[in-house]
């Protein structure tokens, strides 16, 4: 348990430090909140589907959370680049404990950048129905979390270079993003898409965040809720076994 | 203490580790010389659990590292020969998060920190990150971390590269107190020659992944009949200079470099 925490606590501090970082990583989520909510608002309102900052911030929570806890799994490799991995690989406790520190540590970064998307969503005009709930919307945040900084985990322990970021990110982690339903709703698409958005664990995570944000949702919390654990132990799995191949 | 038998270890068509066998006795200071890519670091890296090897079998204390990796890694410590130290961290809290990766309890963790920080001249600036120390400082920090949890046997991967005198000197007296007062095992790597011969009880030279000579450095010299050991060395294995490639970590300490300019 001493080595998992220590390890969480390692990629806090290493957050907490990286103020350029943190930053940094708030352009993104902001050009999506700010460019696409107001400017595709008014089409989106037209169509009779609403106010679109409403909808679209629930997306722009998840795609914070999603891009955090991947890269943040994905940071292995530069523990690699920079010899740290060798450290907690020759340590004498199971590398199942140092890839659950590694997770856990990732999973706590991308909650708490959620969070502050969502005060920025706040400010920028978002509105939950129900405040109450707000502590809910954290709980999906961190599940969410969860998934994807296992998914990295288990990513990072194979790449050996930098070059493959590149390729994770658009053949990965994009696709996840844009077919999650985030920017749009799940209803009413092509059958091939439909399927796609389905076996997409983020979809879940956004659409949770809807219905305890929003109070509308196409799946229900309890779907939600299982795929998201199923993600996580697939991708744990994953992580776990990958990490535990690693030689240097 | 260590046992390695028929050890060989391949990359493909490499073969990095060609049948090395070689036993280091309790309390043993043990050397591993060799040029530039001849196996040392490979066959450190199946020593220590970060590598699994092709064939062969390896012995750390009574331990089989490939079955008993947990109970074999808490008996040894290592110094790599590359970086391993978390630069976001202090020194303090590096030393700390090895502590609690080897199971120290917090008490002796904090006086033994305090104690090698102060040993090598660091203890003012432990609450400093590591990202700014000089090279010389992170090396010295790497070898206070390995002493931080007492191991039974201290591995040191060419421990010296890129240290002044003073702290090389510093280094192998602390070593060789270790190695005595406390009986811990060494096995060690070195390009220089006069480390090796003024701490190691034996030496074994590898090249092109096979051990060419074993012995006590005076057995060495005599066995080459040369005056020195860095002439016996270069009598074992030749002058011509060899070179290394880069892996994949080291081309990409190259693209950091190069984005921070």
């Amino acid at each position: 348990m001493n080595a998992i925490y220590i390890l969480w606590l390692r990629e806090l501090k290493r957050y907490f430090r990286s103020r350029a970082m943190i930053v940094a990583s708030l352009g993104q989520p902001l050009l999506y909140l700010l460019v696409l909510g107001f400017g595709l608002g008014p089409v989106f309102q037209k169509a009779g589907n609403g106010d679109y900052i409403q909808f679209v911030a629930p997306g722009v929570i998840g795609m914070s959370v999603l891009f955090t806890s991947v890269f943040s799994g994905i940071g292995l490799l530069w523990d690699r680049q920079f010899g740290f991995l060798k450290e907690t690989l020759v340590a004498p406790v199971p590398r199942i404990t140092v890839m659950i520190g590694k997770t856990l540590g990732g999973a706590t970064v991308a909650a708490i950048q959620g969070l502050i998307v969502l005060v920025i969503c706040l400010i920028a005009g978002f509105r939950p129905v129900n405040w109450l709930l707000l502590p809910v919307a954290l709980f999906f945040m961190i599940l969410t979390a969860v998934v994807f900084a296992g998914l990295g985990v288990a990513i990072g322990s194979r790449l050996q270079d930098i070059q493959g970021m590149q390729l994770i990110m658009n053949f990965l982690v994009l696709p996840i993003y844009f077919l999650s339903g985030a920017l749009f709703p799940l209803k009413g698409l092509p059958v091939v898409l439909s399927i796609l958005t389905r076996i997409d664990p983020l979809s879940y995570g956004i659409d949770a965040l809807r219905n305890v944000l929003l109070g509308s949702s196409e799946f229900t919390l309890g779907l939600s809720i299982a795929a998201l654990c199923i993600a996580a132990f697939i991708f744990a799995a994953m992580g776990s076994y990958s990490f535990s191949k690693i030689q240097l | 203490m260590i046992k390695v038998d028929h050890l060989y270890k391949t990359f493909g068509e490499v073969t990095a580790v060609d049948d090395v066998s070689f036993d280091v006795a309790a309390g043993e200071v043990f050397a591993f010389l060799g040029p530039n890519g001849a196996g040392k670091t490979t066959t450190i890296k199946m020593l220590t659990t970060l590598l699994k090897p092709t064939s062969g079998k390896i012995e750390i204390d009574g331990l089989d590292p490939a079955t008993q990796s947990n109970e074999a890694r808490q008996r040894f410590g290592i110094v790599f020969q590359d970086p391993s130290l978390d630069q976001e961290l202090t020194a303090f809290e590096n030393m700390d998060l090895h502590g609690v990766l080897y199971h120290v309890p917090r008490k002796v963790r904090h006086e033994r920190t305090e104690m090698l920080l102060k040993l090598f001249e660091l203890w003012d600036r432990r609450n400093d990150f590591v990202k700014k120390f000089s090279g010389g400082m992170k090396r010295r920090l790497e070898i206070a971390r390995g002493f931080l949890h007492t191991p039974k046997i201290l591995f040191l991967d060419e421990p010296t590269l890129g240290l002044d005198p003073q702290s090389r000197n510093q280094l192998w007296t602390h070593v060789k107190n270790l190695n005595e007062t406390e009986g811990v095992t060494v096995f060690l790597t070195t390009h220089y020659m006069d480390e090796a011969e003024r701490v190691a009880d034996r030496i074994a030279v590898i090249d092109h992944g096979k051990i060419i000579a074993q012995g006590s450095p005076d057995e060495l010299k005599q066995q080459t009949e040369t005056e020195s050991l860095e002439a016996a060395f270069l009598v074992l294995t030749g002058s011509s200079v060899r070179d290394e490639n880069a892996d994949s970590a080291d081309q990409m300490r190259q693209m950091a470099k190069m984005w921070r300019r």
